[in-house]
């Protein structure tokens, strides 16, 4: 055996290194995966829905001619009502032509062309306005009117002149006028408050769409799953933690409770279904249908991270309350109970946070209906949180399925929305955790 | 009798628990005559004491009576229990009485009640399930259900319902998103907590936690917009192996994706939990760092990782929206993981959206598909969890 100096490395322990070396990469290696995949996730849609935010609106000064939208001449709103949308659109079409003439725009597209620049959602825009103030028929009023979602898409970099000649929507002369009006300032693009507050709109007009009732219809689940599922959360949580027994009983709810959490939440759909729509009968698509689903969705969740926050608290505080002559329960509900309130707290938001982006079972209950009425709060018929609804997740899942590709930029939008809803409930717990956490 | 809305009879025990409070105080301050001191517990716990001694029985009612399909009477019911309970609970104050002790055990039994919920929760999964799946087979045999590879619904009758396509489709992605989220959720949980300095370790394990919170209808959209397209226009069409967006890869990848921080977070609990000795002891006999973690650290923790793996896998199977959007409709038993396949969720989803009969098979059958998959599901979990906590035991 040869004798060799300690401090050159032989072959092995060459071999050594470098298999440890590789073994760092690939751990670093998975990290960057992760945190790829991340950011492709992110800027992917970020990227296809920031657009969403934006719209194309043509400012045009509409005549409202008495002889078209009023046949009794004293405002009669029965008789104006009789004019449809489809009579509204030649005066759109006038007012268009006349907006390209007196911007001293040369084009060859005919009239009728020129007014189909505008989205089918503008003549209803105008009709409302219409039927809302009756007393403007006869004169001129200045519209920001949305453009049809091919020209928008133009503008947003999604339609090209190449893209145009082969689609049967639009034309590059349409585009081309388009670009010129934008440069008379015509048509400009805004910030799109619609896109928040609008409702859907139908297949056809995806620049219309909006999601102001989804946004609703989550307020409204949100607002039945904290009722609901916070206070008999705790409820749980505080017996099972602090009163239960330990006999076979309490076993059976803990394996169950920790089962559910795991349970797959399409399962939580068929629950509702059976038994919240065809037994008890209540309104399909209703918010308070989603959120009786949901709440039962986020109980095991919120149970689990209350139960963990009680456990937090040092049995020295019961013992101290014990010992000043408390009962058990006073000691719970004046001393532990204040003090895990901020990890309660936080649990919950998680919950809720959790609920809000969940849509399988909302699929499963019928809230993917077209909704285009805002649902009330309570109606005498529908009861509490009775009116059919959709959902911000759901919505996102509706538009999907819709042919035009304007939809892809509007789900894609709504994700960002969703997004930044979570990110705002998250930033709330980890503030509250924070702020109020104690180290015992 | 008229039927009430279900907030009147909610109202009107509200007021008479109201109500309640404050003429029992009153009463025992009144049967004190000043001298609190003679009573057997405060007067607002005589208050509160009546307080619960009519929410409680009524709630209990009201929540029963509408779990058993209502009824024109229940809100009629409840308010007579309030009225009842109210009158039998301010006969019983006197001096005596321990209301505080009664009122505690009002609320111990309204706690009681909230836990049982979780229990209800199961037995109703159950039970939907289980009707439904009955009447499935009354009209569906199945053998045909569970061993018949062919799944054709058609809503005019004469469908075939085999559930083989669907679930060879659930576990083929199912797998693909293991096989891409273990290894690197496994690395990325060894790498965090034996090799990343404190700052990086600060930065990344929220970053990874970051995947876990967003919603899988994001993953969906992400599987849809952007990984399908690109899956095919640079594998799988150069490659000839069809030319669909939605495959098996597209929804096994986005998959893999969102189960990353479920095991790296469940590993990373797994690898801490294993003593610090043990690793302290191989490092000492001149062992690597990779070499401890291979040999030492991983077979100790190997019962955790099996259990965090099943875990990852019963969500896998149960993930919903990413399939739906990402791996397509058509059930086929192939072997082409660029092929559009389905699952058993997606096909839960579209047997029971739109137009649904509650009498034909073709409905009824996702309720058969729901009760398959809670059953996989719930075996997986089960597994898992005992694995998990026997594990936890051996080094307590």
């Amino acid at each position: 055996m040869t004798h060799k100096s300690l401090l050159t490395t032989d072959a092995r322990t060459k071999r050594r290194n470098a298999s440890e070396a590789r073994f760092k990469a690939y751990g670093l290696g998975a990290i960057v995966v992760a945190m790829l995949a991340l950011a492709v996730l992110l800027t992917s849609v970020i990227g296809t829905g920031a657009s969403a935010f934006k719209q194309t609106y043509a400012t045009v000064s509409i005549p409202l001619p008495e002889a078209k939208l009023d046949k009794s001449g004293v405002r009669d709103l029965d008789v104006m009502k009789k004019v449809t949308t489809i009579g509204y659109a030649s005066i759109l079409q006038a007012g268009m032509v006349a907006a390209v003439e007196g911007a001293g725009l040369q084009t060859d597209m005919k009239a009728k062309d020129i007014g189909k620049m505008l989205s089918k959602e503008a003549s209803a825009t105008v009709r409302n306005y219409v039927l809302a103030n009756p007393e403007v028929v006869g004169t001129e009023v200045t519209f920001d009117l949305l453009i049809n979602g091919r020209i928008d898409g133009y503008f947003k970099g999604r339609v090209t002149m190449e893209s145009a000649a082969l689609d049967s929507n639009t034309s590059p002369e349409e585009l081309k006028l388009a670009q010129q009006l934008a440069d008379a300032g015509i048509v400009q693009t805004k910030f799109n408050w619609a896109f928040l507050t609008a409702p859907d709109a139908s297949d056809q007009r995806p620049e219309a769409a909006g999601l102001g009732v989804a946004i609703l219809g989550s307020l409204y689940m949100m607002i039945v799953v904290l009722v609901l599922a916070l206070p008999i959360g705790v409820a749980a949580s505080i017996y099972l933690e602090e009163f239960a027994p330990k006999n076979r009983w309490t076993d059976v709810i803990e394996v169950n409770i920790s089962n559910l959490a795991a349970v797959p939440s399409i399962v939580y759909g068929i629950l509702g279904l059976a038994i919240f729509i065809n037994f008890m009968e209540l309104n399909q698509s209703s918010p308070l249908v989603g959120g009786l689903v949901l709440t039962l969705m986020t109980l095991p969740t919120i149970i689990i991270s209350t139960r963990a926050s009680l456990k937090s608290i040092p049995p020295s505080i019961r013992d101290a309350a014990l010992g000043v002559g408390a009962s058990k329960m006073q000691s719970v509900f004046h001393h532990v109970l204040p003090l895990a309130a901020p990890g309660i707290l936080t649990g919950t938001i998680i919950g809720l946070a959790q609920a809000l982006g969940e849509t399988a079972p909302l699929l499963l209950i019928g809230m993917v209906a077209f909704v285009r009425e805002y649902p009330a709060a309570y109606t005498p018929d529908a009861g509490l949180f009775g009116e059919a609804s959709t959902a911000l997740p759901v919505q996102v899942f509706n538009w999907t399925q819709r042919a035009d590709p304007g939809f892809v930029e509007r789900a894609s939008g709504a994700i960002i929305t969703l997004l930044i809803f979570l990110l705002i409930m998250n930033a709330i717990a980890i503030f509250l955790r924070r702020k109020f956490e104690r180290r015992w | 009798m008229l039927m009430l809305p279900l907030y009147v009879p909610l109202l009107v025990t509200a007021t008479l628990a109201c109500l309640g409070y404050l003429l029992a105080k009153q009463r025992a301050i009144a049967l004190s005559g000043g001298d609190i001191r003679s009573l057997a517990a405060l007067p607002h716990q005589y208050g509160l004491n009546t307080l619960l001694a009519i929410t409680v029985p009524s709630l209990a009612v009201l929540l029963g009576g509408a779990l058993a399909g209502g009824g024109s009477m229940l809100g009629w019911i409840v308010i007579g229990v309030a009225t009842l309970c109210l009158i039998g609970s301010l006969a019983q104050i006197s001096h005596d009485y321990r209301a505080r002790t009664h009122a505690e055990s009002w609320i111990k039994l309204l706690l009681i009640g909230a836990s049982v919920i979780a229990i209800l929760t199961t037995v109703g999964i159950v039970f939907s399930m289980l009707f439904e799946t009955r009447n499935f087979f009354t009209q569906y045999s199945w053998q045909d259900f569970f061993f018949s590879a062919e799944w054709s619904p058609n809503f005019r009758g004469d469908s075939a319902l085999g559930i083989l396509p669907l679930l060879w489709g659930t576990l083929y992605i199912s797998f693909i998103a293991l096989v891409f989220a273990v290894p690197t959720g496994m690395f990325a949980a060894i790498y965090l907590s034996e090799y990343a300095s404190p700052r990086m370790r600060s930065i990344a394990k929220p970053a990874i936690e970051i995947l876990a919170g967003i919603p899988t209808i994001v993953y969906g959209l992400f599987a849809l917009i952007t990984v399908g397209p690109f899956l095919r226009d640079y594998f799988a069409s150069p490659m000839g192996f069809g030319d669909s967006a939605s495959s098996v890869m597209t929804a096994g990848l986005v998959m893999g994706i969102m189960l990353i921080p479920f095991v790296s977070s469940l590993s990373d609990d797994i690898i801490n939990a294993v003593p610090q000795a043990m690793r302290d002891g191989s490092l000492g006999l001149g062992a690597t760092k990779s070499e401890t973690i291979r040999q030492v650290v991983l077979p100790a923790a190997l019962p955790g990782v099996v259990g965090a793996i099943l875990l990852a896998a019963s969500r896998a199977i149960g993930e919903t929206m990413i399939v739906v959007l990402g791996a397509g409709a058509a059930a086929r038993l192939s072997l082409n993981p660029f092929e559009a396949m389905t699952t058993v969720t997606v096909k839960i989803v579209s047997q029971l959206t739109g137009d649904t009969d509650f009498a034909s098979p073709e409905t009824l059958v996702a309720f058969a598909l729901g009760l398959t998959l809670f059953v996989i599901t719930l075996g997986l979990n089960v597994l898992a969890l005992t694995i998990v906590r026997k594990y936890r035991e051996q080094y307590e």
